[in-house]
């Protein structure tokens, strides 16, 4: 059977262990990504997708069908990620926010397909990235994440969210802007 | 005419700018170097490479997550009987508990200190793991998912354990532990008392409120070490 989206996560809500099956399968790639964007580590971003799916299964009552189902459990990873991020700094494992001096040139991606060497640069954006957007509110977090990876316009983060199309537009920019202070010098990027 | 505004640039860059602005962009070498240097990081963000996964990826997801999903049933609306249960049991526990350390004054002491020490520790075990599922709940409810009636519910019922648990850790000495609790009970009272649909602003401020006093992380400290005082015992 094929589900729709809406007609599995109404089902899995009740229990229905073959609908969440059908939302796992379809959006786990996507989970992975985004985790791996947040946390710049492959083991991690595999554990955060299975730790978003169980948190998923355990809310899916929660779930009212008012944003998407892939928004709703996009911003689970989100959380999770996050989580696992505060939780490395807890644990003193966490790198600082590097400096020009550490690192000049970083915005500098290798050239190519992905290689060993684009990869290890993209676990560096990655664990600036996840550093800076620790510092935004989750609110903010969410709508540059749907806006910026997953391609969402406004109304749909407006949905998303649950505020005014207006308000998921300036939460948009405050989250470009706080990233931009944060992600800027650490490139040498100032202006 | 003004230069573009660096929310304007925003909207540029996600081709949601008005065209008479796009023009200017366009035309501007001041705003055109600002929107490019917006614009690098901002690909470069995007364009940072991932890992692939192909399409069987779901399929090995699944099969890891489904031996958990058994033990983690989706969870439903309401109070059921053997989620009123313990708590009932843990009330009828502590208030034991609490009379007996009255009693102890006015009669010899019927159990012994140590007996009524692991009472106390096993109901304060059971106590701090409810407080703990409602905590994580509420730090992980998103404003799409905005209705907290369940967790008023059971933060009601965790409030009035909370306050005998307390009084009990008050009266044995354990002031650390009571000082946990203390600040479980307010951070309980405003979700019990709070309303079932807060608006965004307001789950986001208790879910900082929680998250800045590492409140979870401190019940969850002082559950593991009750845990292991009652194994000692």
């Amino acid at each position: 059977m094929e589900w729709t989206d809406q007609a599995a996560a109404e089902a899995a809500s009740k229990g229905n262990q073959q609908a969440f099956r059908a939302l796992v399968e379809r959006h786990s790639r996507s989970i992975f990504r985004l985790a791996f964007r947040m946390t710049g580590n492959e083991t991690d971003a595999e554990d955060m997708v299975q730790e978003t799916f169980l948190r998923a299964w355990k809310q899916m009552h929660r779930f009212d069908g008012r944003a998407s189902f892939s928004t709703w459990v996009y911003r689970i990873a989100a959380n999770c990620s996050l989580d696992l991020i505060r939780s490395r700094r807890v644990r003193g494992e966490q790198q600082p926010m590097p400096t020009d001096d550490d690192h000049p040139g970083a915005l500098e991606l290798p050239a190519g397909d992905p290689s060993p060497e684009r990869l290890a640069h993209s676990e560096q954006v990655a664990r600036l990235l996840g550093s800076a957007l620790e510092e935004l509110s989750e609110m903010e977090r969410t709508a540059f994440l749907l806006r910026h990876y997953e391609g969402c316009d406004t109304d749909e983060i407006a949905r998303a969210l649950g505020v005014q199309s207006n308000a998921a537009k300036q939460t948009v920019f405050r989250a470009v802007q706080k990233l931009r202070r944060a992600l800027e010098p650490a490139w040498g990027m100032t202006q | 005419m003004n230069h573009v505004s660096e929310e304007e640039m925003t909207a540029a860059y996600y081709n949601e700018l008005e065209p008479t602005l796009r023009a200017h962009l366009d035309d501007c070498p001041q705003c055109r170097a600002a929107f490019d240097q917006l614009k690098r990081l901002l690909d470069h963000l995007r364009d940072s490479p991932v890992p692939e996964r192909d399409a069987s990826y779901g399929g090995e997801v699944w099969t890891r997550l489904l031996p958990h999903l058994a033990s983690e049933r989706p969870r439903r609306t309401g109070l059921r009987w053997w989620t009123v249960a313990p708590a009932l049991a843990t009330v009828a526990i502590v208030a034991f508990i609490a009379g007996m350390l009255i009693q102890q004054r006015r009669q010899p002491v019927v159990i012994s200190s140590k007996a009524r020490e692991r009472v106390l520790l096993v109901a304060m075990g059971d106590h701090l793991d409810r407080s703990q599922i409602v905590l994580a709940e509420l730090v992980n409810a998103t404003p799409e998912t905005l209705d907290l009636n369940d967790e008023r519910e059971r933060a009601r019922d965790l409030v009035s354990e909370n306050r005998l648990i307390r009084q009990t850790a008050l009266r044995s000495g354990d002031m650390a532990d009571a000082a946990v609790l203390d600040e479980l009970e307010r951070t309980l009272l405003d979700i019990a008392n709070g309303p079932a649909n807060p608006s965004t602003s307001d789950l986001e401020a208790l879910q900082q409120r929680i998250e800045s006093e590492g409140l979870l992380l401190k019940v969850r400290i002082v559950s593991a070490n009750v845990r292991q005082k009652g194994r000692q015992l």
